[in-house]
């Protein structure tokens, strides 16, 4: 670890959280139901488009109501990508001539870009027509993050207000999300990656002449655009199989740092928005600052394993002052490498800028962990908020009870019912990654795609269900992940991890929104001071991660203990 | 404060062993299905008996290791059942002595109440209804409860509350209702029954003490909840590592993943939810206080606002003098001595009150009036009392009586005079005139008086973040001069009934749960609206019906020990389940070495704590998982010390002592078992 190092992982966060602020303060006024008054041509503009697809942007929905708008929505998202990608052969803007896609790498990769996984079996470049690129997957890219902002809305009112039924009107969450918010961003954002140098052409190929004077074919397209939101809304699906590795998508040390902070910006500003629409601002900063602590402690943890290297390459005479650059790209260095993986994984995006696979075993751990640890740090767009939402009530239920009343957060009771939901949601990432990661360890179909014996294709295995069900879908690339098995394992994996987990923690909003809001008094546990962020972290380590210790003691642990000890796999 | 009766020793040698006997009933998985963490260790438990029988019959496999894995899985289930069983035994010797006044008891049931020849004819207690009407006799015993229809009588109500002095019953007004099982020392009533056999005072209260009704209260649910969903989440874990191991070529026996899945889910906690609920009605019935719902204790934790009358609970009821207050050319010693002659013949509580603080502070003794002294009484009719003697007329009494007494009219008074009746009226207090002679002496100050103490524990409630309301009928000036004085953090004064419930239903509407106690009829809409009503034993029936707790000692103040308990009912469930949860980190770091090391020797760096044996870890991990069950029954039935601090305070104590105390303690524990355990030789 270098000074430099630490200072260029320090500015990021600094600018990701200079610029958090702000956004989040613009969202809350943007979400706010009584900001119609001064956002006059916000109404104008969206009116029109009420109008046409017959919405009263007045009638506000009840959970059940929301949550179906949102299936029917996801479901009719689904059908038509499966279609687009089925059929893509015939449709136009296909210069290479690509193939159909096969129904399981179809269902799979629809799933996919519908639940802001972006998991990608196949290789952008060689798979997808620029037809499905643009209006099949960069659309999903949109509307998956647009509805991740929505739910977290929707729960965020269930907290704001008082002994009501409703909370928001999907379509109308929707609408401002993706005109209001992404698409302005993704404007500026891909103004400045073609800047930066990334491509964005409709041209499919160009042929160069190496040096040695043999043709070399360039895969081109439409990079800055897709570049853009797949940051943004924490997507992370490349235009290449290489993703962020690649010059094209990322061309140097400016337009990474630039990646890094579009990952986190608007997650970042989520929860501040929230504290200001429940109207405790402070609350908002705790549950960032406890995102934070975890997030900055991943960053460092994998930093120093990848600038310690690795002692077996040492001992074959190698330079150890480089650490570890095996599967990382010189342009970008150590840390920044690090903090793309932290952050990519803390983050849900699932965007590389290096190969996973090839981290050390104990920097390799740091990004499964954290996916497992439920997409929190600051998670999804939307996705993380409504996690972290999740985890405050489970610590606010354990601890709360230390101060002699019955649990409440901010002013909400949580009673049987809250808690039978919450529980609901939790079991659903132990039982989908545990369960396919051990029903595959046993199925010699499934272990014919490892790459590598011992315990590191178990670590495979385990992050490509880590991946899938918290809806990340960066990967240990080695696996090979486009066999029928492991596309509809993945499949249903990502599908359980967003619908499965958000369905419940809806039906919970719908209960608190129901409630009275309680006036917080000296005898009510206070949720936004240190001592709540330290219960909190601790929460989140150990129920969220304690579960998965023992898989993970099998896969990276051992790894990085017979590492130290000289051996490899 | 009225901690009456006296309690049981913790490990009272009967209740301990009537305890063991129940401990091994309560196996019974009908009954522990409740419970669904104790229920699957009692399961696996089982199911590591089977293998350890097949491995000692079939030979191979390590009998002696999975036998005592059995045996102390079935200890972690008897101490969980153990613990429920010693909670509830504390309960049943009160119940027992409770049953004994209920048995044959002798009824005299009038044939028809309207005929005025009152004849009656003898039934069971049993055999009486909702609506007899029944005469009770000097010595009998009465025989349900009921509303007194007739008649007046002194009742020893000792059966009930413990207090053997005998309280007034009469017809109408708020000291109607009798209860079934006391007894009528003189006099006769006539009683109308109000409850039905079976669900007398008596028998509900016995129900309670034994726990026999108990269902889980709300906050228990939903801790029930987390705990049976954290129970699944490890089971998930636990058999996925089966197939996982598999893949990386380790056999994880069953009974080693037993061992883990027992040593992760929270059986700490799961087996002492039941007794930390049952330990706290006790302590409440203790406190001569009976919830008729475990919900209210709950509640009383949570309450925010207090609503207490003042009169009883705040102050002493009587207004006393507390100072004089003389004229220019009097000294004070004058005018106190003048005072305590013209109220030696006042017998009412302010007239004995002047006595007292003139002999009190000014150290004056009986006067001497020499020979007949004409006495003039207190008369309510006049307001004036004094003493006629030696050529002396001394009256005290209301201002505008003494004046017309003395004839000067208020205006030619001494401004000093007009100042101090002005300073004490303003003050919330009453003034009294003194005069001698027809001269003007001073004023005394009758003031409501605080009670001692009352102040400091308002300031405690309030830094627990409980405001506390003052309710009284005085107008609103002496309503506020007493708030002040005794810090309560706001009042309503000359309020109705209507009143108490138009301000519950507010707060409540603003998210605030509410306690009020009350005694009267006119009190039971706000005691039914209020979410703890505690209602005074010498109420009326229908006070005592509205409300969910009921004091048997009739003492207002003890609502604030009642949000005391269940304050530290809920924190001791909290306290609890933190440390359950917080052991499961040490626990890894002894059975997770321990299970991959024939694999992996490399990850005998996890084995922190350098446990003997991989045999030895496990055993001692889960013989660490069964003690510590036993280790923390007295803190479940005794609670965990509460302090009137604000929860900020409350919240760093406990993680510190709970929190971090859970990661810490269980290394130390394991490693001493495994000390042993080698030494031993048992693994």
């Amino acid at each position: 670890m270098t000074f430099i190092g630490l200072a260029q992982i320090a500015l990021v966060f600094v600018l990701a959280l200079a610029a958090a602020v702000p956004l989040g303060r613009y969202m809350a006024a943007l979400f706010s139901s009584d900001a119609a008054g001064d956002a006059s041509l916000v109404r104008r503009i969206e009116g029109g488009l009420y109008r046409l697809a017959g919405v009263d942007p007045a009638r506000e929905q009840g959970w059940l109501a929301y949550t179906l708008s949102m299936l029917v929505f996801s479901g009719f998202g689904f059908a038509s990508l499966y279609v687009i990608l089925r059929v893509q052969a015939l449709l136009p803007w296909n210069p290479q001539g690509f193939d159909n896609l096969s129904p399981d790498l179809a269902f799979n990769t629809a799933i996919s870009f519908l639940t802001n996984t972006n998991w990608q079996a196949y290789s952008g470049e060689t798979t997808m027509s620029h037809f499905s690129q643009m209006v099949g997957l960069a659309v999903h890219n949109f509307l998956s993050a647009a509805t991740g902002i929505a739910l977290a809305l929707a729960i965020t009112r269930a907290f704001a207000r008082s002994n009501v039924a409703t909370l928001g009107n999907f379509w109308v969450d929707m609408v401002r999300t993706t005109l209001f918010l992404l698409l302005p961003l993704s404007f500026a954002l891909a103004f400045a990656f073609v800047a930066l140098g990334v491509p964005q052409t409709m041209v499919g190929f160009v042929d160069a002449a190496t040096l040695e004077g043999a043709k070399q074919t360039l895969a081109l397209g439409p990079m800055a655009s897709q570049e853009a939101i797949k940051q943004l809304g924490t997507n992370g699906g490349g235009f290449f199989n290489a993703n962020s590795t690649h010059p094209f998508e990322n061309p140097g040390a400016l337009s990474n740092a630039l990646q890094i902070w579009a990952m986190l910006v608007v997650s970042t500003a989520l929860p501040i928005a929230f504290g200001r629409m429940v109207g405790l601002p402070r609350q908002g900063y705790a549950l960032l600052a406890a995102m934070g602590v975890l997030l900055i402690a991943a960053v460092l943890v994998v930093y120093g394993a990848e600038a310690s290297g690795n002692p077996l390459l040492t001992q074959l005479g190698l330079d150890p002052s480089q650490g570890n650059m095996e599967g990382k790209e010189v342009r970008f260095g150590q840390a920044m490498s690090a903090m793309f993986v932290a952050v990519t994984t803390g983050l849900s995006c699932g965007a590389v800028n290096a190969m996973h696979d090839a981290l050390t075993p104990l920097g390799g751990f740091v990004p499964m962990f954290l996916i497992q640890l439920g997409e929190v740090l600051p998670g999804g767009v939307g996705s993380g908020l409504y996690g972290m939402i999740v985890f405050a009530i489970l610590a606010v239920f354990v601890a709360g009870l230390m101060v002699g009343r019955t649990p409440e957060f901010m002013g909400k009771k949580i009673e049987a019912r809250e808690m039978k939901l919450v529980m609901l949601a939790v079991l659903i990432l132990p039982l989908v990654i545990l369960g396919f990661s051990a029903v595959s360890a046993m199925l010699p179909a499934a272990l014919a795609s490892l790459a590598n014996a011992g315990p590191h294709g178990l670590s495979e295995l385990l992050y490509a269900y880590s991946s899938a069900a918290g809806n990340n879908g960066s990967a240990f690339a080695s696996l090979n992940a486009n066999t029928p098995w492991f596309n509809v394992t993945t499949g249903i994996s990502m599908a359980l991890g967003r619908f499965g987990y958000v369905v419940p923690v809806m039906a919970m909003a719908g209960s608190l929104a129901g409630k009275t809001r309680a006036p917080a008094s000296a005898g009510t546990f206070p949720t936004d001071g240190p001592l709540f962020i330290g219960l909190l972290v601790g929460v989140i380590l150990i129920l969220g991660g304690l579960q998965f210790f023992p898989a993970l003691a099998l896969g990276p642990i051992v790894e990085h203990v017979l590492m130290l000890a000289g051996k490899t796999f | 404060m009225s901690k009456k009766a006296s309690a049981p020793h913790l490990f009272d040698g009967k209740i301990v062993a009537a305890a063991s006997v129940d401990a091994f009933r309560k196996l019974d998985p009908r009954h522990l299905m409740h419970n669904p963490v104790i229920f699957v260790t009692e399961v696996v438990a089982a199911l590591v008996t089977f293998l350890w029988a097949r491995e000692l019959m079939n030979g191979g496999g390590a009998p002696f290791f999975s036998g005592q894995i059995a045996i102390w899985l079935w200890f972690t289930v008897l101490f969980a059942t153990f613990a429920e069983a010693v909670a509830e035994g504390r309960g049943k010797a009160q119940a027992a002595s409770l049953r004994a006044t209920r048995s044959d008891t002798h009824a005299k049931r009038y044939l028809d109440p309207t005929d005025p020849k009152g004849l009656y004819s003898g039934v069971n207690a049993l055999d009486l209804r909702v609506g007899d009407v029944v005469l009770v006799e000097a010595g009998d015993i009465i025989p349900s409860d009921g509303e007194i229809i007739e008649g007046v009588a002194s009742v020893n109500e000792s059966a009930v509350t413990g207090e053997s002095a005998p309280v007034i019953r009469e017809a109408g007004g708020d000291r109607s209702a009798v209860t079934g099982g006391t007894t009528v020392l003189s006099d006769w009533l006539k009683v109308r029954v109000t409850a039905a056999p079976g669900s007398t005072f008596i028998d509900r209260m016995i129900a309670l003490v034994e726990g026999a009704e108990r269902q889980k209260t709300p906050n228990e649910l939903a801790l029930s909840i987390l705990l049976a969903g954290m129970t699944l989440i490890f089971l998930i874990a636990v058999v996925t590592l089966w197939g996982l191991a598999g893949y990386s070529g380790t056999f994880v026996s069953v009974v080693v993943l037993v061992a883990l899945l027992v040593t992760l889910i929270p059986t700490t906690i799961g087996g002492l939810l039941s007794a930390i609920g049952i330990a706290g009605m006790d302590r409440l019935i203790r406190f001569n206080v009976i919830a008729t719902s475990g919900r209210s204790v709950e509640a009383a934790g949570d309450v925010d606002t207090l609503l207490l009358d003042k009169t009883g609970t705040i102050t002493f009821g009587n207004r006393m003098a507390t100072e004089f207050l003389s004229v220019a050319d009097v000294a004070e010693e004058e005018l106190a001595a003048a005072a305590l002659s013209a109220s030696l013949a006042d017998e009412t509580p302010e007239g004995r009150s002047i006595v007292a603080l003139a002999k009190g502070e000014y150290g004056l003794a009986d006067p001497d009036f020499g020979a007949q002294p004409t006495i003039v009484p207190f008369a309510a009719q006049t307001r004036i009392s004094g003493v006629d003697a030696a050529g002396r007329s001394i009256r005290k009494g209301a201002i505008d009586s003494i004046l017309r007494h003395v004839g000067v009219p208020l205006e030619r008074t001494p401004p000093e005079f007009r100042r101090a009746v002005d300073g004490v009226a303003s003050s919330g207090g009453t003034p009294l005139a003194v005069a001698e002679n027809g001269r003007l002496l001073g004023v005394i100050h009758l003031k409501d008086v605080v009670k001692p103490g009352i102040k400091e524990r308002f300031a405690a409630l309030r830094a627990m973040g409980i405001r506390t309301v003052m309710v009284t009928g005085d107008n609103p000036v002496t309503a506020a001069a007493i708030a002040s004085e005794a810090g309560v953090d706001d009042f309503l004064a000359e309020a109705t009934p209507e009143d108490k419930l138009t301000y519950i239903r507010k707060e409540q509407t603003g998210g605030r749960l509410i306690a009020m106690c009350g005694d009267g009829t006119n009190d039971a809409p706000a005691l039914a609206q209020a979410d703890v009503g505690v209602s005074m034993q010498t109420g009326t029936q229908a006070a005592r019906e509205a409300g969910n707790m009921v004091d048997l000692d009739s003492n207002p103040t003890k609502l604030i020990e009642i949000v005391e308990i269940g304050k530290q009912l809920l924190m001791t469930r909290g306290s609890l389940t933190t440390f359950s949860i917080a052991n499961d980190v040490a626990k890894y770091f002894a059975i997770l070495p321990a299970l991959f090391i024939a694999t992996y020797p490399q990850l005998g760096a996890l084995n922190v704590m350098r446990l003997a044996s991989p045999q030895s870890a496990i055993l001692s991990a889960v013989i660490f998982n069964a003690l510590i069950i036993v280790a923390l029954i007295p803190l479940a039935l005794k609670g965990v010390a509460y302090r009137p601090v604000g929860a900020a305070a409350l919240l760093r104590r406990n993680l510190l002592v709970y929190g971090v105390g859970g990661l810490v303690l269980p290394f130390i524990g394991i490693k001493a078992i495994d000390l042993v355990v080698a030494a031993l030789h048992l693994a």
